[in-house]
C-alpha cells in the first residue's frame, strides 16, 4: 500500500523553494544591475545568465532520466521510484530545453541578427527537444504503472543512445559540408563579476530543479495512488451490487 | 535465433507478396512524393538535381513510416501479436525477422525510387560512386529497419500509434537522414563533392545500425511481453 500523501509540499520543499526564490532574486540583482555590460555584446550579454543555466539544467535533467531508466531496467534495483524520477526529470528537461531554445533565439537575434542558424549545438538541442516530447507522449499513454515504467525506460534509453549520434552527425554536417555562417561579434570576455553572476544563476536554477522534481515526483505518486484507489472503489461497488442481487433475487 | 528470424521474415514477406499493399500503395505513394518535391522546388534551375540525394532519403523515410506501421498492424489485427509472443520463438529472432523483412521491402523501394530520381531529377551516376551508393544504401536500410521495428513494437496496439510512431521515429533517425544524404551527395558528386568524403558517413551510419540492432536484440523481449 502506498503511503497516503495529501500534499506535495513538505518542510524540505518549502526551504528549498525559499532558497530558490532568494537565488533567483540574487540572480536578477546581479544579472540586471550589478554585473557590467560586455565590451562587445553590450547589454545583450545578460542573456548569458539565463541561457547557460537553462541549457545546463536541460542536459542534467535528461541525464537523470537516463539514469532512472537504467536503474528501472536492472532487475535488482527495479522500483517505480526510478520510473517517477525519470519521468519527472524528463518533463522538467523538456521545459528547460524549450526555454533554452527560446532564450537562445532571442539572444541570437540580438547578437547574430537571426533567430535561428543551423549550428550544430542549436540543431542538436532542437532534436533533443522533439525526442523527449516523444518520450513524454509515451508517458501519457494509458497503461498500468508497471507497463508504463518499462515502456518509458526503454524509450528513455533509446533517446539517450540517440543523443551522441545526433550530435556527431549534426557536427560533421556543419563542419564538413558548409562553412559556418555565424559571425559572432567577438567572444564574451568573462570578467570576475560576470563569472560570479553566472555561478549564482547556476545555483538558483539547480535549486529550482530540485524543488520542481520533489513536487512532480509526489504528484506522480499521488496519481498512481488515486488510480489504485479508483480501482478499489470500483471493485467494492461491484461486490455491493452482487450482494444486493443475492438478497433481492 | 536465426531460424526464428528466417521464419518471421518469410511470413512477413509472404503477407506482403500476397496482400500487395507495398506494391500497390507504398511504392506509388513514394513516386507521388518524388513528383510533389518537383512541384515544391523549381525543376528547371537545377535545384532538384542539387537536392536529389536529400529528397531521395526523405521519400524513403516517409515510406518507411508506412511500411513499419503496416508491419505491426498485421500483428495486432487479429491478435497475432499474442500468438507470436506465445510461440516460444526467441524475441531477438523475432526482432531480426521483422527488421529483415522490412529491410528487404525498403531495398526494393530504394532501387525503384533510385531509378525515379535518375530519370525525373536529371541525376547522373558516376562509376566511382557506385560502391559507395550500394554500401551506404545497405547500411542506411539496416539502420532504418531496426529503428522502426523497435519503435513499431513500442507503439503497436496503442490507440494513438499512427501519430505516436512518426513522432518517435523521425527525430530518432535524423543521424541516418543526414549521413545517408551526405554519403549520396559524395557518391553522385553533387556540388563537386568527392567520393572519399562519403565513407566517414558510412561509418557513422554503421555505428547507428549496430547500436540499434544491439539494443533491439536485447530489449525486444521486454517490449513484446509488456502489452
Amino acid at each position: 500500500m502506498t503511503p497516503q500523501v495529501t500534499s506535495t509540499g513538505t518542510k524540505a520543499t518549502r526551504v528549498i523553494g525559499a532558497l530558490a526564490l532568494v537565488g533567483l532574486g540574487w540572480l536578477l540583482l546581479f544579472g540586471l544591475v550589478l554585473s557590467p555590460p560586455d565590451e562587445n555584446q553590450g547589454e545583450a550579454v545578460r542573456m548569458l545568465y539565463l541561457h547557460v543555466p537553462t541549457v545546463w539544467l536541460a542536459y542534467l535533467a535528461f541525464g537523470v532520466t537516463a539514469l532512472g531508466s537504467i536503474f528501472y531496467l536492472i532487475p535488482k534495483t527495479r522500483s517505480l521510484a526510478w520510473d517517477r524520477l525519470a519521468g519527472a526529470s524528463a518533463e522538467i528537461g523538456v521545459l528547460f530545453t524549450g526555454l533554452t531554445l527560446v532564450a537562445g533565439a532571442i539572444w541570437g537575434r540580438i547578437t547574430w541578427g537571426v533567430y535561428w542558424t543551423w549550428d550544430a549545438r542549436l540543431t542538436t538541442t532542437a532534436l533533443l527537444f522533439v525526442l523527449f516530447l516523444g518520450y513524454l507522449a509515451i508517458r501519457r499513454l494509458p497503461a498500468t504503472p508497471g507497463q508504463r515504467a518499462k515502456r518509458c525506460a526503454i524509450a528513455g534509453l533509446i533517446a539517450f543512445i540517440d543523443v551522441p549520434l545526433v550530435h556527431l552527425s549534426v557536427t560533421w554536417w556543419r563542419t564538413l559540408h558548409q562553412p559556418a555562417t555565424i559571425k559572432t561579434i567577438g567572444d564574451v570576455e568573462i570578467s570576475g563579476s560576470m563569472l560570479f553572476t553566472l555561478f549564482v544563476g547556476l545555483i538558483a536554477f539547480n535549486l529550482v530543479y530540485i524543488w520542481l522534481m520533489m513536487h512532480k515526483m509526489r504528484v506522480m505518486m499521488m496519481e498512481d495512488a488515486l488510480d489504485d484507489h479508483g480501482l478499489e472503489l470500483a471493485l467494492e461497488e461491484r461486490r455491493a451490487e452482487a450482494e444486493l442481487q443475492e438478497v433481492v433475487p | 535465433m536465426l531460424r526464428a528470424a528466417a521464419l518471421i521474415a518469410g511470413k512477413d514477406l509472404r503477407i506482403e507478396a500476397r496482400s500487395r499493399v507495398a506494391t500497390n500503395q507504398v511504392i506509388p505513394l513514394a513516386f507521388c512524393i518524388l513528383l510533389v518535391f518537383a512541384f515544391a522546388l523549381d525543376p528547371d534551375r537545377g535545384t532538384l538535381t542539387a537536392a536529389a540525394p536529400g529528397l531521395f532519403w526523405v521519400a524513403v523515410l516517409l515510406s518507411t513510416v508506412l511500411g513499419a506501421q503496416r508491419s505491426f498492424s498485421v500483428e495486432t489485427a487479429d491478435g497475432t501479436r499474442d500468438a507470436l509472443r506465445l510461440s516460444g520463438l526467441d524475441p531477438g529472432g523475432i526482432f531480426l525477422g521483422k527488421s529483415g523483412a522490412l529491410a528487404v521491402q525498403l531495398l526494393v523501394l530504394e532501387v525503384l525510387l533510385g531509378v525515379g530520381v535518375v530519370v525525373l531529377y536529371t541525376t547522373d551516376l558516376r562509376p566511382e560512386g557506385v560502391a559507395l551508393l550500394v554500401v551506404a544504401g545497405l547500411v542506411t536500410t539496416v539502420g532504418l529497419a531496426t529503428t522502426s521495428t523497435l519503435f513499431g513494437a513500442l507503439s503497436a496496439g496503442l490507440r494513438v500509434r499512427e501519430t505516436l510512431f512518426p513522432l518517435l521515429l523521425i527525430p530518432a533517425v535524423t543521424p541516418i537522414l543526414i549521413g545517408a544524404t551526405r554519403a549520396y551527395e559524395a557518391a553522385l558528386g553533387t556540388g563537386g563533392a568527392d567520393t572519399s568524403e562519403g565513407w566517414p558517413w558510412v561509418g557513422l551510419l554503421g555505428v547507428f545500425a549496430l547500436a540499434y540492432s544491439a539494443f533491439g536484440l536485447v530489449g525486444f523481449g521486454a517490449l513484446m511481453e509488456e502489452q
